[in-house]
């Protein structure tokens, strides 16, 4: 136990990275979907245990209150997806869609995923940090692409160029900070060191810090989904294998949001520079408002969901933009509920595609008669995602909401009114999944309801009682956030 | 203060702009292979020249895999693919030549107008590579939003990678693991766009992204 809690750091990262090497070698998927699991399950008993212990910030990680968070989350909701995929791989291989060779690169790829995820959470450079999210990324292109379809390949293609573009952008940002770090913290590696930059930041130029911001947000918040640049999200969450639309929507995206607050508490701390607030907050509004709209016109149902996650960073970020320890508090409770949620909505989604043997959304009807359990797990996650009440969806934003009516009462009409128009299309679809004339195949689905209802129990459960410790937590991570 | 370091320094840094533009308005793929390895040699001699005056001998390292790798390997494997694929022909851009070019200059304006004022207190050679470097940036967005081809948006964005290099060494001191990681995230880069192509050249008889926009995965 205590050799767990003094290494705690190194194995949440080298778990993943050994077992990359384990299941690229593997050659019987059986065995490779198990260690997976087991890796998933080992990282995320070493990430729990950073609650428990933490090392202090040496110059090449930082554990603080604010990562530990997006770290438990992460490896908890990696976890569960890596008992979904295998469920969800070995119907792939009956159906003659993924071959074994291809199944050995996907849980490599899997794990590399995981690892960069983690390097980019636990990282104390903001160089590293991007090297960290460009590799996550990248073993996310390749499993995007791994079914080698026309749309796969045109949504990794997508995804690649306009992930690459974005990444530049967060590069050149990193590179003006390090500038205007140069003069005050000199030469060399501590230029990009979070704690060093966040002990002497009052000092740097504000003209060149409030430049690298923007960099940095736009950047970043490609990866995050944001509107006008949210093109590839869709693509990439519909065409790929669903465990992957799954992590990518409850994991990378908020790994680069992760980033975005980062560089937000960097420009807080320096009165000079301009405000990152109105700009996420814009952004948030725009991409949920957006999103909303673009939910009526859906007719995959991968790409319905996608768009609701695009919508529900729009809230994250807006209510990060709002700042303040209210509304960062909801942010972070949204956050928490969104990777929950979304996640087990693509878990049920995956299974419900394959036995119906489409992603139309006109295809699939009445769910919950052929496929009671499946039908009422999705309609049961629509109504958590769409924010009915008393589930922890609607907590959140009825928490972003209240802030924002304290502070700025239009923008809160603004958001209420996004969220409204969201609320009715997905109600809309969902009546027409789960209920109505059944279609399609009939024969029995061997899904994995544990991580399903795991997610839906947690999100169900918050929605009416937190525990204290999580709130002090929270509330603790809201105050840094500032 | 402006010395000869200086003037060379500033001479590579602007020719790389130049070569950009020559980029721009390059409508056959082999010519605007041959204007990258042109662009990746400038780049190399540009961080060489920085490693030298700053006297950061880490920096040869950059400069040699930016000659090695993106100058000959990359133009040599992509004229080969080119040749393999039978696209050799024309490349078609979206706008035409003219307002291509002014959307450039307009960009390298907005450049140098931006970077040259919030750097006024850094040091005169890192302010002028930056400025350039964020003109090298946008001009490679502009090469690949003007272009259709898969090819030629590759190079645009190997270009704008270049920029990317080029403010990296601009910054005095930055560490080694950021510009080896900028060649390694190239090098990847590579491979996967290289698999892609090969892959869109399986699945559609064509690298026209166009062609590939048609398979829109919401048909109805």
């Amino acid at each position: 136990m205590s050799w767990l809690l003094a290494h705690n750091v190194a194995l949440v990262l080298l778990i993943p990275a050994a077992s990359v090497g384990v299941l690229a070698a593997l050659p019987d998927y059986r065995v490779s979907a198990a260690v997976n699991v087991i890796a998933s399950l080992l990282t995320l008993v070493a990430a729990a245990s950073l609650f428990a212990a933490r090392p202090a910030a040496d110059a090449y990680f930082l554990v603080d209150d604010l990562n530990v968070v997006f770290v438990v989350l992460s490896s908890f909701v990696g976890f569960t997806t890596s008992i979904f995929s295998a469920s969800y791989i070995g119907h792939e291989l009956e159906t003659g869609r993924l071959t074994p060779a291809y199944l050995r690169f996907y849980h490599a790829m899997y794990q590399t995923m995981m690892f960069g995820m983690n390097l980019a959470l636990l990282v104390n450079n903001i160089g590293l940090m991007w090297v960290a999210i460009e590799l996550a990324t990248l073993a996310t292109v390749l499993m995007v692409g791994i079914y080698r379809t026309h749309e796969a390949l045109e949504a990794a293609w997508k995804y690649f160029i306009l992930a690459s573009v974005g990444i530049a952008f967060a590069l050149f940002g990193t590179i003006l900070v390090y500038m205007s770090a140069l003069p005050i913290v000199g030469e060399g590696l501590q230029g990009m060191t979070w704690t060093t930059l966040v002990a002497h930041v009052r000092i740097f130029d504000p003209a060149l810090l409030s430049v690298a911001f923007v960099f940095l947000f736009l950047g970043y918040g490609t990866k995050v989904g944001l509107a006008p640049l949210h093109a590839w999200l869709p693509d990439a969450h519909a065409e790929g294998p669903t465990p992957i639309s799954a992590v990518l929507s409850g994991l990378l995206l908020n790994v680069a949001l992760y980033a975005i607050l980062r560089f937000k508490m960097l420009m807080a701390l320096n009165s000079d520079t301009i405000s990152p607030g109105p700009l996420m907050v814009v952004m948030g509004l725009v991409s949920l408002i957006f999103a909303a709209f673009m939910l009526y016109r859906r007719r995959d149902i991968k790409r319905l969901f996608a768009y609701s996650s695009i919508e529900h960073m729009g809230i994250i970020v807006f209510a990060f933009g709002m700042g303040g320890p209210f509304a960062n508090f909801a942010g972070l409770l949204q956050m928490t509920m969104h990777s929950l949620t979304k996640s087990a909505i693509f878990f049920t989604v995956g299974h419900v595609a394959q036995v119906k043997g489409t992603q139309k959304i006109a295809e699939i009807r009445g769910l919950t008669v052929t496929h009671p359990l499946l039908g009422f797990a999705l309609l049961l996650g629509v109504l958590a995602i769409a924010g009915v009440p008393p589930l922890g969806i609607f907590m959140s934003e009825f928490l972003v909401v209240s802030s924002t009516f304290a502070r700025a009462p239009w923008l809160a009409i603004a958001l209420v009114f996004g969220l409204l128009i969201a609320f009715g299309a997905l109600l809309l679809r969902v009546q027409g999944f789960a209920f109505g004339e059944p279609t399609g195949s009939t024969a029995p689905v061997r899904a994995s309801y544990v991580p399903i209802f795991a997610h839906m129990a947690l999100v169900a459960g918050a929605g009416i009682y937190l525990p204290p410790m999580l709130v002090a937590w929270f509330q603790h991570v809201a105050a840094m956030l500032g | 203060m402006h010395g000869l370091n200086f003037d060379v320094a500033h001479l590579l840094a602007g020719s790389l702009v130049l070569v950009s533009f020559m980029m721009l308005y390059q409508d056959r793929l082999y010519a605007l292979l041959n204007v990258f390895a042109l662009h990746a040699v400038v780049l190399s001699a540009s961080v060489a020249w920085q490693a030298y005056i700053h006297d950061a001998p880490h920096l040869y390292i950059t400069a040699a895999i930016a000659l090695l790798f993106k100058a000959i390997v990359i133009p040599i494997a992509l004229h080969r693919m080119i040749v393999r694929l039978g696209i050799h022909r024309e490349i078609e851009a979206v706008g035409s030549i003219g307002p291509t070019m002014l959307a450039g200059i307009g960009l390298v304006g907005l450049s140098m107008a931006v970077m040259l004022r919030v750097t006024a207190d850094s040091d005169l050679l890192a302010r002028e590579d930056l400025a350039f470097a964020l003109a090298v940036l946008l001009l490679g967005l502009l090469i690949m939003v003007t272009r259709r081809n898969a090819v030629s948006q590759v190079v645009g964005f190997m270009s704008l990678e270049n920029g990317l290099v080029l403010a990296a060494t601009g910054a005095r001191g930055m560490p080694l693991v950021v510009e080896i990681s900028v060649a390694f995230s190239v090098l990847i880069a590579f491979i996967v766009i290289g698999i892609f192509l090969f892959r869109i050249r399986e699945r559609f008889d064509t690298v026209d992204v166009q062609a590939l926009d048609r398979f829109r995965g919401e048909r109805r």
